[in-house]
């Protein structure tokens, strides 16, 4: 498409309002040149209208312009203008469907005009805006490029320092270097120097020496006014073979008291420590959570073959043999143990430091955290308790070793012993003392009892023998009258003697009646607890023979008495 | 804490009997022996030149006066104060003499060392021990008195004889791997020995008592070594005081350095305490102002007391810098000291002379500092107790437990200035001792608040 040019047309000035308004300069085609004419300009007023398309077509050129008009029309496809094909007829119908598609393609032309021109002016900014972009960009670019040479520039100066600091600190160390190489062989010429000096000075000293020796000095000597006894009292000894021994024994066993003393005190600092490391292990295996059931794929703990292996372990360590061994492997696997245990301690704290942290970042509960306070307020309370217990175990060792360690003798020995059980023994010879002072009493009133026994034996005896002469006096004069004693024999027997007996008893009686009165009861009771002692002593047997026979011929009597 | 009467002293030589009963002072010539708790004068005893040194018996029952220009040692006994005993070294000469340790004989080192001669009160008997070594500290004796070392020097190398005391026999002879050998030290148990090399050297061996080496330590090299070491009282530690102002403890499992002590100018630890000497400002009242003014009055305007304040921590103390060239600086820690109880180590670092330092060693960590007005002359641990006593050179003595500490004027007339001091084997009495005087001071049971 062309540049279009607008040919002024010698049109009347009041035209030219119009049309320069769309004056645009444009080059023309020119093969086109001389077709341009009106087809750019809007549609004018209509007051021109008629002198200004009066212009292409005249009364003259009617026909002229209608073919042209025609032939125009069909190259651009329109339908002829003529009714037929060869006619000079002018159809109508088409003439007007051609002026109407013309309107209309006329207009589709400037709204496309509009659009191109909208999007010129489009262009024409984000031309300028990309512009400005670019010499803003342009700054940028060079203001960075200067930045970078002033930070190269920098840098190197850098780079110089560096580099010249080192430099510096390499001469110093060269110059220490060469200083102490300096101090030492100024030393060995010292040192050389000095021995030269010391040679000659015990040159002096031996010349010295001789000469002091040699001038036997009466001088040198020393008086005493009597010779002073040896500190203990023993004479002394000459130096022999014997004495060189000794003295080397003597050392040597105080060498080896030394040694030994500090051996028993690295075994027991040995033994507690290893007792703390094991009370260690134990507790911290019962800090620890018990993590069974976890899988074995959490890789990033290994705890659960390291657990299973250290449950193995702890079975093994607690036995009791195995804390007397002192040999490498087991203070290895000890202090192993130990430290895997505390590194999963550790992990375990880091853990819960970690699910507090995200409690405080994340709102969850406070139930399933255990705060941080509370964790350490346990771990303080725990170590609390591991210090009580630690010493406690420390003091009881201390009483156990004295105990066992104390040098003592014999009677010292026996009297520790002894020691613990003085209470109950005293208490036990308390005891004693009351059971010997009972029986003893008891003793006394047995003795006491068969001597009244004894004596109312002695007394029955007595009384019968009375008897015995009494019945044969009765017994006398009853032969003298014997006929009326025959009768009555037996019972004046009975009765006589019952009356002599009463008599007897009567006579007797405030001698024996209160006393046998009171005897019976004794004799009763002496009786029964006769016959409740059969193991009695001897003389209590004899009585018993005395009271056995006089006890029927006494019920006998009272029976008579209480008869009469 | 009651103060005795003053006596008069030369040489600074006052030494209390070893049973605790008497107390043996010199006066130029002559020799007076008080008994403690009296101070009455028991024996006085004339020597025949100005006494240099003295020495009581490890029985108490004869001491040893030597005069080393004359080169005589006079032998006292207590028990029959007519008895005498004179041991003239002629022209060998004499430089040093002491008792051994059974009490019956005595050792003269001969000038220029050249032997060293034991002397036999029991049997009058000589012996010679050829080639001592003339060092600081050459010859020890072991605590229970069986074995004495001796350090030696043949052909420019240093060797350690063992001598049994009973008999004097010897027991071993070894060499050490030392340049120059400066001194050597029994461990109070008896069984091993330090042997410390020269300044110049920072090592230090430690020989079994057959003579084995069992270790050597060298903390560093080229350095200005060891000045002054230590044993613990149950020989479980050996302090080593250096140059480089640090304290090294080594233990006697290992022997190897446990911990290190620093002495550093400025404590910014919190949790150290630091007494300060400060003066209180006496204020004199002008109406008990007298003409002339009396004795008391003089001398305590001359001495103005002293208290102690606790300093508040950062603070810094006196440092003194070294001169440069001189031989034997004052720098480094010179001495050090183990309180009886092995609890606590006191330490004076050559640098900051007014200030003791003292470690807890239960925890191997600092615990006291004590500064002083002045430069502190020296200091000696309580035998019984943990408390120091310190003296500084002025009329006053200072005391330290882990209570507290308190600054006593001793109130004497003159001019008593402190030089020394030492306690009395029960730990109730101290002796202090000045150029010309000497007073005792009796302490109460109770610690010191």
């Amino acid at each position: 498409m062309g540049d279009w040019k607008t040919i002024t047309v010698p049109a009347p000035s009041s035209d030219s309002k119009n049309t320069s308004q769309y004056t645009s300069e444009k080059k023309m085609s020119p093969s086109s040149l001389n077709m341009q004419q009106v087809l750019r300009l809007p549609l004018p007023s209509s007051k021109s209208t008629h002198s200004f398309f009066s212009a292409f077509c005249t009364e003259e050129n009617v026909e002229q312009s209608i073919s042209y008009l025609n032939r125009e029309l069909t190259t651009l496809g329109f339908p002829s203008l003529y009714a037929e094909s060869k006619g000079k007829e002018l159809n109508l119908i088409s003439i007007l469907n051609c002026m109407n598609e013309l309107l209309v393609l006329q207009r589709k032309n400037l709204r496309a005009q509009e659009d191109v021109e909208m999007q010129h002016l489009k262009l024409g900014s984000d031309m300028d805006h990309l512009q400005n972009c670019y010499a803003k960009l342009k700054e940028q670019l060079e203001a960075s490029k200067r930045e970078i040479v002033g930070l190269q520039e920098r840098d190197r100066q850098l780079q110089c320092k560096n580099r010249n600091l080192h430099q510096l600190l390499k001469n110093e160390k060269d110059e220490v270097q060469k200083l102490q190489n300096i101090i030492a062989s100024r030393a060995t010429q010292y040192n050389h120097d000095m021995k030269r000096k010391e040679r000659e000075y015990n040159k002096l000293k031996e010349r010295l020496h001789q000469l002091v020796m040699n001038k036997k000095d009466k001088k040198i000597a020393m008086e005493v006014l009597n010779y002073v006894g040896r500190v203990d009292g023993k004479r002394g000894g000459w130096r022999t073979d014997k004495t060189e021994a000794r003295n080397e024994e003597e050392m040597y066993k105080a060498l080896l008291r030394d040694y030994e003393q500090c051996q028993k005190q690295l075994l027991v600092e040995n033994a507690e420590l290893r007792k703390v490391l094991q009370q260690m292990k134990k507790e911290i295996i019962s800090l620890l959570p018990p993590q069974k059931q976890k899988p074995r794929e959490r890789s990033e703990d290994g705890i659960g073959p390291v657990l299973s292996d250290l449950e193995d372990d702890v079975g093994e360590l607690n036995k009791e043999n195995m804390w007397e061994l002192s040999c490498e492997t087991v203070r290895e696997q000890l202090t192993n143990s130990i430290r895997n245990q505390w590194r999963m301690l550790k992990n375990h704290v880091e853990k819960l430091d970690n699910q507090v942290s995200r409690v405080h970042s994340g709102a969850l509960t406070d139930k399933d955290v255990i705060s941080r306070e509370d964790h350490e307020l346990e771990t303080e309370k725990l170590e609390l308790e591991i210090q009580h217990c630690k010493e406690m175990i420390k003091t009881q060792q201390q009483l156990l070793q004295q105990q066992l360690m104390s040098p003592c003798d014999d009677d010292t020995t026996v009297l520790l012993q002894d020691c613990y059980l003085l209470e109950e023994r005293e208490r036990l010879q308390e005891e004693w003392k009351l059971f010997r002072e009972q029986k003893k009493n008891f003793e006394k009133e047995r003795r006491s009892f068969t001597e009244a026994a004894i004596r109312l034996g002695l007394e029955r005896q007595a009384f019968e023998e009375d008897r015995g002469t009494w019945l044969k006096q009765q017994f006398l004069s009853m032969t003298c009258d014997s006929k009326y004693l025959e009768n009555v024999k037996t019972q004046s027997a009975t009765s006589g003697s019952s009356d002599q007996d009463n008599h007897l008893m009567n006579t007797r009686s405030q001698q024996k009646k209160p006393r046998s009165l009171s005897s019976v009861p004794t004799s009763a009771e002496l009786c029964q607890t006769i016959q409740h002692t059969p193991y009695s002593s001897s003389p209590c047997a004899i009585s018993n023979k005395t009271t056995e026979e006089s006890k029927p011929n006494q019920w006998e009597e009272i029976y008579r008495e209480e008869t009469e | 804490m009651n103060f005795s009467e003053g006596f008069k002293l030369s040489g600074l030589l006052c030494k209390f009997s070893p049973d605790g009963k008497r107390l043996a002072s010199c006066v130029q010539y002559r020799l007076i022996v008080r008994d403690v708790n009296t101070l009455q004068i028991l024996q006085l005893y004339t020597c025949l030149d100005q006494i240099q040194y003295v020495e009581w018996s490890s029985d108490s029952l004869f001491i040893l006066c030597a005069m080393y220009k004359r080169g005589i040692v006079q032998v006292w006994s207590l028990e029959q104060p007519d008895w005498h005993c004179k041991i003239d070294e002629g022209s060998a000469g004499l430089v040093a003499s002491c008792w051994s340790p059974d009490g019956r004989h005595i050792l003269n080192t001969t000038e220029f060392h050249l032997r060293i001669t034991v002397w036999s009160l029991c049997t009058k008997s000589v012996s010679y021990i050829k080639y001592p070594k003339a060092c600081q500290q050459g010859i020890a004796f072991t605590k229970d008195g069986h074995y004495m070392a001796l350090a030696e020097r043949r052909d420019c190398k240093d060797f350690i004889s063992l001598f049994v005391c009973s008999d004097w026999q010897l027991l071993r002879h070894f060499d050490t791997e030392t340049q120059d050998l400066a001194g050597i030290e029994w461990a109070p148990n008896g069984c091993v020995l330090a042997v410390w090399d020269t300044c110049l050297e920072y090592k230090i061996l430690l020989y079994s008592l057959d003579g084995r080496l069992l270790s050597t330590y060298r903390a560093y090299e080229w350095s200005l070594g060891i000045k002054s070491i230590a044993w613990s009282p149950s020989s479980q530690f050996l302090a080593i005081g250096s140059y480089d102002e640090k304290v090294r403890i080594l233990n006697h499992v290992t022997w190897k350095k446990i911990t290190e002590f620093e002495h550093p100018p400025i404590i910014a630890n919190p949790k150290i305490i630091v007494y300060k000497e400060v003066e209180k400002s006496a204020t004199v009242e002008t109406q008990k102002l007298s003409f002339p003014p009396t004795r008391e009055l003089a001398s305590s305007l001359f001495s103005i007391p002293s208290k102690y304040d606790i300093s508040q921590v950062p603070m810094s103390l006196q440092y003194i810098k070294p001169v440069a060239d001189r031989a034997n600086p004052r720098i480094g820690i010179g001495t050090l000291a183990f309180s009886p109880d092995n609890c606590f180590l006191a330490t004076k670092n050559d640098n900051t002379p007014n200030a003791i330092w003292i470690w807890d060693i239960q925890k191997l960590k600092l615990f006291v500092v004590l500064e002083q007005l002045c430069t502190v002359n020296s200091f000696q641990w309580d035998p019984r107790q943990p408390r120091l006593a310190i003296c500084t050179g002025n009329s006053k003595v200072y005391l330290w437990s882990p209570a507290g500490c308190v600054s006593v004027q001793v109130p004497m007339e003159g001019d008593f200035q402190v030089l020394s001091l030492c306690w009395h084997s029960g730990g109730d009495t101290m002796a202090l001792l000045s150029k010309d005087n000497f007073c005792l001071c009796y302490l109460e049971r109770e610690e010191v608040k």
